[in-house]
């Protein structure tokens, strides 16, 4: 990758974003490294998905920027663009935590809509489709073979022709992260790609993850729960809370900043044993 | 016997234009959940410009029936699309993501105002077109009766046939359709998949349009005559069918146009003919009460 020198691919500068009087993401800046998986983890309410909202358009940040630095088109701002620029010109695409699969659809339907842009082109408005021009045939060859060829590298081929709201909630998982390879991301954001999924699948989820980043050279941006993930496959973790970065570091750093261990990972006896809960504060316990 | 057999044709006549009216509000539903009431006077407008056209194409000479159909068929198309993505673009978009109410009462105002305008620009009167396509076959005669099917009705019937093969191809086939279906099912995923969402919408707008313009050619070689009120009435029954067939599901339109048209067409022949939009909306009220979801739709499940 020519981009190893250090050129973040998305550069978050004092992103705010408020509901009334809720800061949900207050004075947020994050810079992720190009071909990393970048960990985003807090309690629940810390910001985390608001965050994701904010980069794919869903949200428009009340303060702040999110640059994406395209190796082709520039620097992009994320929060100026509509929704499908995000995922079509800015090559940004989400998962969401509750699955959005098209339940209706075939899973092979669910990752050739994906891929509808390139379709579009070939077609001319509709009309080498309409009349099956060779041109758009083989483009629509095209879109089925890599749909397929994702299928099969997930070990999901044998579900291709299933209505994707008929297989089970883990599988679901996985053709959502295959709908969403078919975009051609530059960032892939995961919303809780292991919720939901037992300790053999998230093991499997680590693998595919590691491998993605290896072998596609693509960048991740991933919100996890689950602590068996982020910390096996991060290069760096972000931390959250309240909407405001209490720490940043790699997994290690992570698990032994007191911070995040106040905040997050030491739960309920770190907080009563070292300083008292939020809501236990007044029973004043001593170390 | 032969009564009956007359009337079947009739009423698969009747039930295909209402058919393809009623593809037209169900598209719409489909895809934004919004019964789009100014579908009827869409259809109404092209009645208008298929009596233009005709009107225009035989002051210039033009003799041949086949022509005139065609180049009508076309104009009206184009122009009647132009009207819906208008439609869309005036009365719906700025209203999306308000209220559920906002857009249907804009809707409504949309319907009046393409009454009023045609009304003012086209008069209030009846306007006939000379009859074009005559004639027919006789199909079955009796001492006291022929059955007979007019050319105009074979025309419609071939029509409304030929268009639905071609458009059930375009929603499950093409990319096109895969991207309606995608934004049916969650507008928001398909956006952030990088489908021009607004677009779409506008193409199905179109789309909607497009047939409800052919239904509207039909019906004036058809009938031979139009006035600014057709698209009311032709439109609420084009809605019941929607709803008998249950809406957003395009088999489920068809269906209910030729119920629908079979039913008046019986209806006024057996019992009576004043009464036949009584039976209709008798329908329609009966569908709501006991079927909501229709004969071909899938009950909305509740997501808790």
């Amino acid at each position: 990758m020519s981009s190893d020198v250090a050129v973040p691919l998305l550069s978050v500068e004092r992103l705010t974003m408020r509901f009334g009087g809720l800061a949900a993401i207050d004075d947020l800046s994050l810079d992720v490294p190009p071909g990393k998986i970048t960990g985003v983890i807090g309690p629940n309410g810390a910001g985390k998905t608001t965050f994701f909202n904010c980069l794919t358009g869903f949200y428009k940040p009340t303060v702040g920027s999110v640059r994406l630095n395209h190796p082709e088109r520039g620097v992009l701002r994320l929060e100026d663009l509509p929704s499908h620029q995000v995922a079509h010109t800015a090559q940004v695409v989400r998962t969401f935590q509750n699955i959005r699969l098209f339940p209706k659809m075939t899973v092979l339907e669910n990752l050739i809509v994906a891929q509808h842009n390139v379709l579009q082109k070939a077609s001319q408005f509709s009309l080498a489709g309409i009349l099956g021009l060779p041109s758009y045939r083989r483009a629509e060859a095209q879109a089925v073979a890599k749909a397929v060829d994702w299928l099969t590298r997930l070990g999901l081929i044998d579900k291709a022709d299933t209505a994707a709201g008929d297989l089970p909630y883990g599988t679901q998982r996985r053709i959502e992260i295959a709908r969403a390879l078919c975009v051609d991301p530059l960032l892939l954001c995961l919303d809780e790609p292991a919720a939901g999924l037992n300790p053999r699948e998230s093991g499997e989820l680590n693998e595919l993850l590691l491998r993605l980043v290896a072998d596609e050279g693509l960048t991740i941006l991933l919100i996890e729960h689950d602590m068996s993930v982020v910390m096996n496959v991060s290069n760096h973790i972000c931390v959250l809370n309240y909407g405001r970065k209490i720490a940043e570091g790699t997994p290690k750093q992570m698990q032994n900043d007191p911070n995040v261990i106040k905040a997050y990972l030491g739960e309920e006896e770190a907080d009563e044993l070292l300083y008292g809960e939020k809501g236990g504060e007044s029973t004043g316990v001593t170390p | 016997m032969a009564l009956a057999l007359q009337q079947l044709i009739n009423g698969l006549t009747l039930g295909a234009v209402y058919g393809l009216i009623a593809i037209g509000y169900t598209m719409v539903y489909g895809i934004i959940g919004m019964i789009n009431f100014a579908h009827g006077d869409i259809y109404m407008v092209s009645a208008f410009i298929a009596v233009t056209g005709f009107t225009l194409l035989a002051a210039f000479g033009v003799s041949s029936v086949p022509f005139a159909l065609v180049v009508v068929l076309i104009v009206a198309v184009l122009f009647t699309s132009v009207y819906g993505w208008a439609v869309e673009r005036l009365a719906y978009r700025p209203l999306r993501g308000s209220t559920r109410l906002a857009p249907l009462i804009s809707a409504i105002g949309m319907s009046i105002f393409l009454q009023n305008m045609v009304q003012l620009t086209q008069g209030a009167r009846v306007k006939p077109i000379p009859p074009m396509l005559t004639g027919g076959i006789d199909i079955y005669e009796t001492a006291e009766f022929t059955v007979r099917i007019a050319y105009s009705q074979m025309l419609i019937v071939l029509v409304t046939v030929g268009l639905m093969i071609a458009f059930s191809w375009l929603i499950t086939r093409t990319s096109f359709g895969r991207q309606q279906r995608a934004c049916e099912q969650d507008r928001t995923m398909t956006a952030l998949l990088g489908i021009n969402v607004d677009r779409t919408i506008s193409l199905t707008f179109m789309l909607g349009a497009a047939l409800a313009a052919v239904a509207g050619v039909m019906v004036t070689v058809y009938y031979g005559v139009v006035d600014f009120y057709i698209g009311f009435v032709a439109g609420i029954k084009a809605f019941t069918a929607a709803v008998l067939g249950g809406v957003g599901s395009l088999p489920g339109a068809m269906l209910g146009g030729l119920i629908i048209g079979l039913i008046e067409a019986f209806w006024s022949s057996y019992l009576s003919a004043e009464y036949k939009d009584v039976a209709t909306f008798s329908i329609l009220i009966l569908v709501l009460m006991f079927r909501p979801s229709g004969l071909l739709g899938r009950p909305e499940v509740e997501k808790v």
